[in-house]
């Protein structure tokens, strides 16, 4: 199963490479990893996506642990949580095709942020499913490229990880 | 107090109270080295750095104190790397300082550059480059705070070398506060009181015992546990010492290597209570079949380790010393006598042999000298069959007094980690017992030894072989010894032409005159004995078996 692992690390330069590390050493499966800035100073925040039984997922977090920057570990997995990833497509577009896909686009509640004569560039933030979703629907008028963040994951009030 | 980054480093290792220093200078280092040179502090100058580091490791389990090894950038600090990999594995505690090229240099394949900090990452407890001369002193009171306390391990410092020029005030009144580190120490009482119902509840306990009792010092309360309770104990192979092996409770080591007893009453009993262990394949054998039977009590310091090999009912996270008092409170004196007649039985018909012959034995060997020393003796070993001889036929009576490379298994530990051990006890007799094979891995260290007069003695039983891997082959692949019959050496000429003794030994009758002699004599000295070629360790599980499929040696 896939879980969705939220870890607070002292923000010092290494720490990435060391998490990254300790998932290469023992073999973990790990979908997707960000970082960024928590709500600390001097602390960031990892999002981790990793598949695997619960014996497994328990390794995961103690070894996470056992890093001296890791500061909390926290499977946020079966919370209530609020996922999100942002996406850039640049996708093959001329007149057309444009009004076609800016509907998709509004479907989507997603944004154009660049246009020239043979492309768009459109954001769109949401779950993996409507990414995935998005990204189907506009295979067809032809994708150029696709930018993604990962995930980063939050869960609902009024749980804090702190 | 202004203080260059080289004099914070000798300042803050005598605030840690560190006598001795093992090590190789420089150019990257050579600051440190100056500012060491008239500290009052002893430095040991090792001939390759592994030594150093095996030294520092050697010293510190000798002691329970942190060990301390110096090497230099590049070169220097990945000689080192064997060293650190085995302290990791056994959880010893050591801090290894490295220099490193200045900070402008570094990434740009500077002379002698080698990305320390990146090498060292998994096997360090933690690490850290040093980028602010400011931040020193704070650096090495983490650094020794987190090798000695939790799960103990190594810990290294890479210091570039403009730091160790720069300045700074030093001040080494700060309280080491680590957000992402607070080992947990005393154990849930819940789970405590749970684990006693279970002792109290038990048909047929059985303790197995490792390496975590020797660290946390809790051998008095291990014998208070099984004493009070009557539960006899296994040790893993890291355990031995733990538990006087000449007690009746005493199943002595279990595993691969093991005795019969321990391997059948870990099969056996209906509960088992592992404290300090991390189930290592070579304890468990084959993890889904090992002790089935039982409920599993689990004591560590280390909350990673537990359900990480085998799966356990009661997990209890802590220090073994402190958890075992308290666990005391609530067992009750209890006596099984049909689980004990059936464990004294199976001590007494597996009575650990050999077939003794015209050849010296190397069981013969360990036996004489387990006959001949006292017990403040403490014996180092080798890799390979030497070590499991020594393991099995030596009877190991106290903490601390049986060093031997247990997770790594590092041919080349013993010599340099005697030496070591000799210069953290300088009281006690300290023995290597050596095979070729390994004892040549390290074997320039006799100079050290030498150098210093640290009066180490290296029993070498030199069957010409490397003994274990040539063991699998006979039994495994064979008899297709494929790179394992070595040409004989004569250690005893080595040992000479370095200016230690050197003793030749060749036939059964002059062992015993050759150990007394170089007992007795006040230098470091090796006993080169000639002993049977195709000599194998039995008994044996074979590798990927149940603990109980051992066979062999009856
Ligand atoms: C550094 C290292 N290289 C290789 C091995 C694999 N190995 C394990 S035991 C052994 C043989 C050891 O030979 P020796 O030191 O002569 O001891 P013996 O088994 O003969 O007592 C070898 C090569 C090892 N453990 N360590």
């Amino acid at each position: 199963m896939r879980h969705t692992i939220a870890v607070l690390v002292e923000n010092k330069s290494g720490v990435l490479a060391r998490v990254s590390n300790l998932f290469r050493r023992r073999g973990y499966n790990i979908e997707s990893i960000t970082v960024g800035k928590s709500e600390r100073e001097g602390i960031a925040r990892i999002t981790l996506e990793v598949d695997g039984d619960e014996l497994a997922i328990e390794q995961v977090t103690k070894q996470l642990n056992k890093l001296i920057e890791v500061i909390k570990v926290s499977d946020i997995t079966h919370d209530e949580m609020i996922e999100r990833e942002l996406m850039l497509i640049k996708v093959s577009a001329d007149t057309s095709t444009r009004s076609e896909i800016l509907q998709i686009v509004d479907i989507f509640r997603a944004g154009v942020v660049d246009v020239s004569p043979k492309a768009l560039v459109i954001e769109i933030t949401g779950d993996r499913d409507k990414l995935d979703a998005f990204e189907a629907l506009l295979r067809p008028f032809g994708i150029k490229e696709i930018a993604c963040t990962g995930k980063v994951a939050m869960v609902r009030h009024p749980k804090e990880i702190k | 107090m202004k203080l260059t980054g080289a004099q914070i480093v000798i300042e803050a290792l005598k605030r840690e109270g560190v006598d001795v220093i093992f090590g190789i200078p420089g150019g990257a280092i050579i600051d440190v080295y100056d500012a060491l040179y008239d500290s009052g502090i002893r430095h040991i100058l090792a001939h390759h750095e592994q030594g150093a580091a095996h030294m520092a490791d050697g010293y510190a389990r000798a002691t329970g104190k942190v060990g301390v090894c110096f090497a230099t950038s590049g070169p220097g600090a990945t000689n080192l790397t064997t060293g650190i990999a085995n302290a990791y594995m056994d959880s010893v505690p050591i801090v290894a300082i490295t220099g490193q090229v200045a900070t402008g240099l570094i990434g740009k394949d500077a002379f002698q550059e080698a990305d320390t900090v990146g090498i060292t990452s998994p096997i360090t407890k933690h690490n850290y480059l040093i980028r602010d001369v400011n931040e020193l002193a704070k650096t090495i009171k983490e650094a020794f705070y987190i090798a000695k306390t939790g799960r103990p391990g190594p810990v290294l410092i890479d210091i570039p070398k403009d730091i160790q020029i720069a300045t700074a005030d030093f001040d080494y009144s700060m309280e080491v506060d680590i957000r992402g580190y607070k080992p947990s120490v005393t154990g849930h009482i819940k789970q405590i009181k749970e684990a006693a119902k279970l002792i109290n509840e038990s048909k047929k306990p059985c303790i197995l015992a490792g390496g975590g009792v020797i660290i946390s010092g809790a051998s008095e309360e291990l014998f208070k546990l099984a004493t009070k309770a009557n539960i006899p104990v296994a040790t893993t192979f890291m355990g031995i010492g733990s538990f006087p092996q000449d007690h009746p409770f005493s199943l002595k080591s279990a595993g691969m290597h093991g005795n019969y007893a321990a391997n059948y009453a870990l099969t056996e009993c209906d509960l088992l209570i592992a404290i300090g262990c991390r189930f290592s394949d070579r304890t468990t054998g084959k993890a889904d079949e090992f002790a089935t039977r039982a409920k599993k009590i689990h004591i560590d310091i280390d909350p990673a380790e537990i359900n990480k090999n085998v799966v356990v009912d009661i997990p209890i996270v802590g220090d073994a010393k402190i958890i075992l008092n308290s666990l005391l409170e609530y067992v009750e004196e209890k006596r099984e006598e049909e689980w004990l007649d059936y464990i004294m039985g199976l001590k007494e018909e597996h009575r650990l042999t050999y077939a003794d012959g015209p050849a010296v034995k190397p069981q013969f060997v360990i036996e004489k000298i387990c006959e001949m020393v006292s017990e403040n003796t403490v014996i180092v070993t080798e890799v390979g069959q030497n070590q499991m001889w020594s393991a099995l036929f030596f009877t190991h009576k106290k903490p601390r007094h049986f060093i031997s490379s247990g997770g790594l298994g590092t041919m080349g530990f013993g010599f340099p980690a005697s030496i070591g051990a000799k210069v953290g006890r300088p009281d006690a007799l300290v023995i290597d017992i050596a095979g070729d094979g390994s004892f040549m891995m390290n074997i320039q260290e006799i100079a050290t030894a030498v150098e210093n007069n640290i009066p180490v003695k290296v029993i070498v039983l030199n069957n010409r072989a490397l003994g274990m891997v040539r063991q699998w082959q006979e039994l495994f692949y064979k008899k297709r010894y494929s790179s394992t019959i070595l040409k004989e050496v004569n250690f005893a000429e080595i040992a000479k032409s370095f200016g230690a003794k050197g003793i030749r030994v060749t036939e059964k009758e002059q062992l015993v005159s050759a150990l007394s002699s170089a007992i007795d004599y006040p230098g470091p000295a090796v006993v080169d004995v000639i002993v049977e070629q195709e000599e194998n360790v039995i008994p044996m599980v074979p590798p990927g078996a149940p603990i109980d499929r051992i066979v062999g040696g009856k």
